[in-house]
């Protein structure tokens, strides 16, 4: 398993998929062994990704509105900028974010972001 | 022995007249009233939020059915009375029905004035009067196409604003060199005409209308000049005319108006009049606060009090077009004997002028600021000397030499005395001490208590400002707050604008409402999105992203991300083969906790995202529904086992509770609906603090609404008893219906009827058929839309991808 998710970070950037497979206003999961990485697309069509877990209390971001450049938690509302991972208004906390790339509608995300990560969760 | 009292006429004086009269004398009189028009009592003044879409004539209404029925008052609703008999003191309508009185009231109004130019009948020219009109206008508007109002005054720029507001295109022709020119000199007028043609209403003043053109439908009007303008609907707004006619056929004294002395007893001393027909020392009025005068004096004279007299005075004008405002008073002609001061800004848009005569106000103009009206009109009717106060008078009562006060501290500048509603002659004495001594904290209270601007509606901001001075920090005047950060409106203004100006995706509202954020925010997203499913149930597609996660995927979202699958089970009703399927389904899907919910049928809990469509197809194949558990919609309706097998049931109460929830599964609500139907008052299926309940009893049924269990915990209300089912199931549907249309996103209704008021729905669940039959028929509409399981649609492959990952990485090709 950990050997497979090394193979397929060896290059800088991997796709993942094409913009229109993730609604406006909406976000898709990518699995990485241990590692949900949430990806969003805005209503003008910005791709972010950020890692599926909200600094409260874990809640799945990939599930929230997505509104502005931010996402609502679901389960109890903190608002996390899409683009720097920040919670928003009085709340603190700090999403880890993943660098993405747009090429013909295609999304590719930074390899080496994910594997970091990757590693650190998988060995958890 | 009571005496016979008829009224001819449901207008808003003899409307207030028997406010009066009633409170006074309760047990005088037997009172019967005729009206021509086929309703009940209304604020005529407010036809034009009507026009514009910012209220419905239900909000409009001054007294409903019920008013008539507690009082023992007979209405003839769609009777013209056609014959007064004085001899045998009798008046007859025009379907015959002829009643005895010992004491007349004439109050017949106006009739609108048409100019008989040729063309003047044919279809697609209007007056601007009653509901009717109003009505026949909003159906001309739905073309969008060209309307031409003639007449430039307050009625016909009223109605130029609603029509333009409703989407056609509007030309004003008003025969005077500037617009309202009774009221306004002609700088005020000319800004004004600035104004309207900044919103894209064209003006053209010294018109002459020569014709309306047409063969059988209006096309167009003519000018003398030979211009012709386009039009699909004109609307004749020139003034009006004493309607005396009837007075006139019965031999009363007649002259402009119906000839009454001070104490408003025509020529006949057993025939009294009020209104706009009336003339009175020479003097007829056309604006409701003298003839709100005339009402109070009448009641006296009627119940015995005779020291009253109706006094001439001056009423100040105000136009009713939200954003425009203007205010004047008095005689503002120019002559040699009088002055005048001045006070213009551009840029703001503001001119004021005060005439004066020996140093005292006899005329005030204001247009754009117009908050010191109360306190120039205060010194005009006082004669007030203003030498003194000369050098800073423009710049009104918070102006004291230095700063400007804030407008709390102008109106608590203001004497007792001085005057604050105009329509219905409150002073600020009156509303202080209604306040303090009835300890009133919201407008609707002091409304309710002193009826200040009650009526037109356009001293609302004075009262305000007043109940501000009276209560410092306890009043808080934006009590209505705004949505969410993203807008200043409240959930009101943007459900009213939705329907008004027919916004039907989120987008388009937020552009036309200036939303502050790009793509708003958690909070409006889902309420903007509930409105719209709610008011445009065949044409608003659905914002799916705009849905809390648990609506999106139609399962209830756990603290560990997993969902909890709730089936419908119809009133609580199961049977072995479905708790054979749920019991597979338990063990296939490897669902670790099973539970029996309070809502009477069973959840299954800890179910993986990507497992629920599978989940769904097994429980579909047994014939499972979504419970909507998750909804902001219609939940579960609880029933006892009722007369199949309880030994005190009186109705069929499982019967009836599966027969709501199918008809009813599936609708979008405000907050969460629950329901039950117990059988008998023993009440085992807690009826009574549910959203709606229905405690079964051997007469009928007792419907109940607005309980709650909750984070509140409050009994419910008594809606009425009903005899049959299906008059059971007309009155929750509307109820809930009506709830649909008016509740704000999350507001449970119990919440709702305390806003709106128990009795106020009452009156039109209980008391108006056709109201009721109307929400009954809108929630039928909607529910062809609504009623689609959502699990079966996603088990058929709708939105997919919601339940897969975008992708697993371990599987994927690197790129290059
Ligand atoms: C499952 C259930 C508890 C149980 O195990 O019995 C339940 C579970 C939840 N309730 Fe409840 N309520 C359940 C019956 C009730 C009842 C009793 C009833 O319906 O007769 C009440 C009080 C009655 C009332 O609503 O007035 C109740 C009052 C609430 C409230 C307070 C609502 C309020 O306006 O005061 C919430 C919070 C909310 O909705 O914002 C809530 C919210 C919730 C939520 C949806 C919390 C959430 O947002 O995740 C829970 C979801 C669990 C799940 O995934 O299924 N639940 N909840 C019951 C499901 C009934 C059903 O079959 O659909
Ligand atoms: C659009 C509009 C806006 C207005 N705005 C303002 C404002 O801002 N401020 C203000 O002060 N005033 C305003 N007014 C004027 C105000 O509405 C009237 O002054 C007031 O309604 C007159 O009351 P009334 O009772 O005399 O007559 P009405 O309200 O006209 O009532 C007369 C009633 O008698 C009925 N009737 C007539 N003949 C018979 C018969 N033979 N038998 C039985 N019934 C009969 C009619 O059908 C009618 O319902 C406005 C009017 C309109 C139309
Ligand atoms: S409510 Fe009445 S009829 Fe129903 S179970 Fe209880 S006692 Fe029986
Ligand atoms: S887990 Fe996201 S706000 Fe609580």
């Amino acid at each position: 398993m950990k050997g497979d998710v090394m193979n397929a970070f060896e290059s800088e950037w991997i796709s993942i998929g094409a913009v229109t497979d993730i609604p406006r206003e909406g976000a898709r999961c990518v699995d990485a062994g241990a590692l949900r990485v949430a990806v969003f697309r805005t209503a003008e069509d910005d791709v972010y990704a950020i890692e599926d877990r909200c600094p409260h209390r874990g809640g799945p971001l990939s599930q929230g509105i997505v509104h502005g450049g931010c996402v609502t938690c679901p389960l109890h509302n903190m608002v996390i900028a899409l683009d720097t991972g920040e919670a928003q208004g009085a709340d603190e906390g700090h999403v880890t974010t993943f660098r993405t790339q747009v090429r013909d509608g295609i999304i590719f995300i930074a390899a080496s972001d994910i594997a970091s990560i990757a590693q650190t969760a998988s060995a958890a | 022995m009571k005496q016979k009292l008829v009224v001819i006429g449901n207008g808003m004086a003899p409307g207030r007249m028997l406010e009066h009269l009633i409170e006074a004398a309760p047990d005088a009189y037997d009172v019967t009233i005729f009206n021509a028009e086929p309703r009940v009592n209304y604020d005529r003044i407010m036809l034009s939020p009507v026009l514009s879409g910012e209220k419905t004539f239900d909000e409009i209404v001054i007294h409903g059915d019920g008013w008539y029925v507690e009082r023992g008052v007979t209405l003839y609703k769609g009777h013209k009375v056609v014959a007064i008999d004085r001899v045998a003191k009798t008046v007859t309508s025009e379907h015959g029905e002829t009643v005895p009185y010992d004491k007349l009231v004439v109050a017949t109004g106006s009739n609108p004035f048409i100019i008989p130019v040729p063309g003047h009948d044919l279809a697609g020219v209007l007056s601007y009067r009653d509901l009717d009109d109003v009505e026949a206008m909003l159906l001309a508007a739905q073309s969008r196409e060209k309307a031409v109002v003639i007449g430039g005054g307050l009625l016909g720029l009223e109605a130029a604003a609603g029509l333009k507001e409703r989407g056609m295109d509007v030309t004003v022709l008003h025969l005077m060199p500037t617009l309202m020119e009774r009221q306004l000199d002609p700088s005020a007028g000319y800004l004004l005409q600035n104004e309207l043609q900044k919103r894209g209403i064209k003006v053209i003043t010294e018109a002459h209308t020569a014709r309306i053109l047409g063969e059988d439908k209006v096309t167009g009007v003519e000018l003398k000049d030979g211009t012709v303008i386009d039009a699909s609907l004109v609307v004749m707004a020139v003034g009006i005319r004493p309607n005396v006619a009837l007075a006139k056929d019965a031999g009363l004294e007649v002259n402009r108006g119906i000839v009454c002395s001070p104490a408003m007893s025509t020529s006949d001393p057993d025939i009294f009049s009020v209104g706009e027909c009336v003339e009175v020392e020479g003097q007829v009025y056309g604006l409701v606060a003298p003839l709100y005068e005339m009402a109070k004096v009448l009641a006296g004279h009627l119940s015995g009090d005779v020291s009253k007299a109706f006094a001439h005075s001056e009423t100040p004008t105000r136009l009713k077009v939200t954003g425009i405002n203007l205010y004047s008073a008095g005689d503002f002609a120019e002559g040699d004997d009088r002055e005048e001061i001045v006070l213009r800004d551009a840029t703001a848009g503001i001119y004021k002028r005060l005439v004066l005569k020996n140093d005292k106000i006899i005329g005030i103009v204001l247009y754009g600021e117009t908050a010191d009206g109360a306190w120039f009109y205060d010194l005009m009717k006082k004669s007030t000397d203003i030498s003194e106060m000369r050098d800073t008078l423009i710049f009104g009562s918070a102006y004291k030499g230095g700063a400007p006060l804030d407008p709390t501290a102008a109106v608590a500048a203001l004497p007792l005395d001085a005057e604050i509603c105009g329509c219905n002659g409150i002073c600020k004495g009156t509303i202080v001490e209604a306040i303090t001594s009835k300890g009133l904290t919201s407008l609707d209270e002091v409304r309710a208590h002193t009826k200040a601007s009650a009526s037109c509606g356009t001293c609302t901001g004075l009262v305000e400002g007043l109940m501000a001075a009276t209560l410092g920090d306890a009043f808080n005047p934006n009590a209505v707050k705004p949505m969410c950060g993203c807008t200043d409106l409240s959930h009101n203004d943007v459900r009213r604008l939705i329907k008004a100006k027919e916004l039907k995706s989120i987008p388009a509202l937020m552009q036309a409402l200036e939303w502050k954020s790009s793509g708003g925010c958690a909070k409006c997203r889902p309420a903007l999105n509930y409105y719209m499913v709610c008011d445009w149930p065949d044409e608003y597609a659905d914002d799916y992203q705009s849905r809390f996660i648990n609506e999106r995927v139609h399962a209830n979202i756990q603290k560990d991300g997993t969902y909890s699958v709730v089936p419908r089970m119809w009133g609580g009703q199961t049977s072995s083969a479905e708790l054979r399927a749920i019991a597979d389904c338990v063990d296939k899907f490897d669902i670790p906790t099973v539970k029996v919910t309070g809502g009477q049928r069973i959840d299954m809990l800890g179910i993986k995202k990507e497992d629920l469509p599978a989940v769904w197809a097994d429980l579909g194949k047994a014939g499972f529904v979504s419970g909507h558990a998750y909804a902001k919609g219609l939940r579960t309706v609880k029933t006892c086992v009722g007369t199949d097998w309880c030994r005190f049931g009186t109705q069929d109460s499982t019967g009836l509770g599966v027969r709501i929830e199918k008809f009813m599964w599936g609708s979008w609500t405000p907050a969460k609906v629950k329901m039950a139907v117990s059988g008998c008052p023993r009440n085992c299926a807690e009826a009574t603090c549910k959203d709606v309940g229905v405690i079964c009893v051997d007469s009928g049924y007792e419907i109940h609404f607005a309980g709650a269990a909750g984070l509140d915990i409050k009994g419910t209300e008594i809606l009425g008893n009903v005899k049959t089912e299906d008059e059971a199931l007309e009155h929750i549907v509307a109820v809930v219906q009506m709830y649909r249309e008016q509740g704000h996103y999350l507001e449970r209704i119990y919440k709702w009827a305390k806003r709106i008021g128990v009795e106020e729905i009452r009156r039109q669940i209980m008391g108006d058929a056709d109201a009721r039959k109307a929400y009954f028929d809108r929630f039928v509409f909607s529910q062809t839309f609504a009623q689609v399981d959502p699990w079966d649609e996603r088990v058929s492959g709708k939105d997919k991808h919601e339940f897969q990952p975008m992708a697993t990485l371990s599987k994927l090709q690197a790129a290059e």
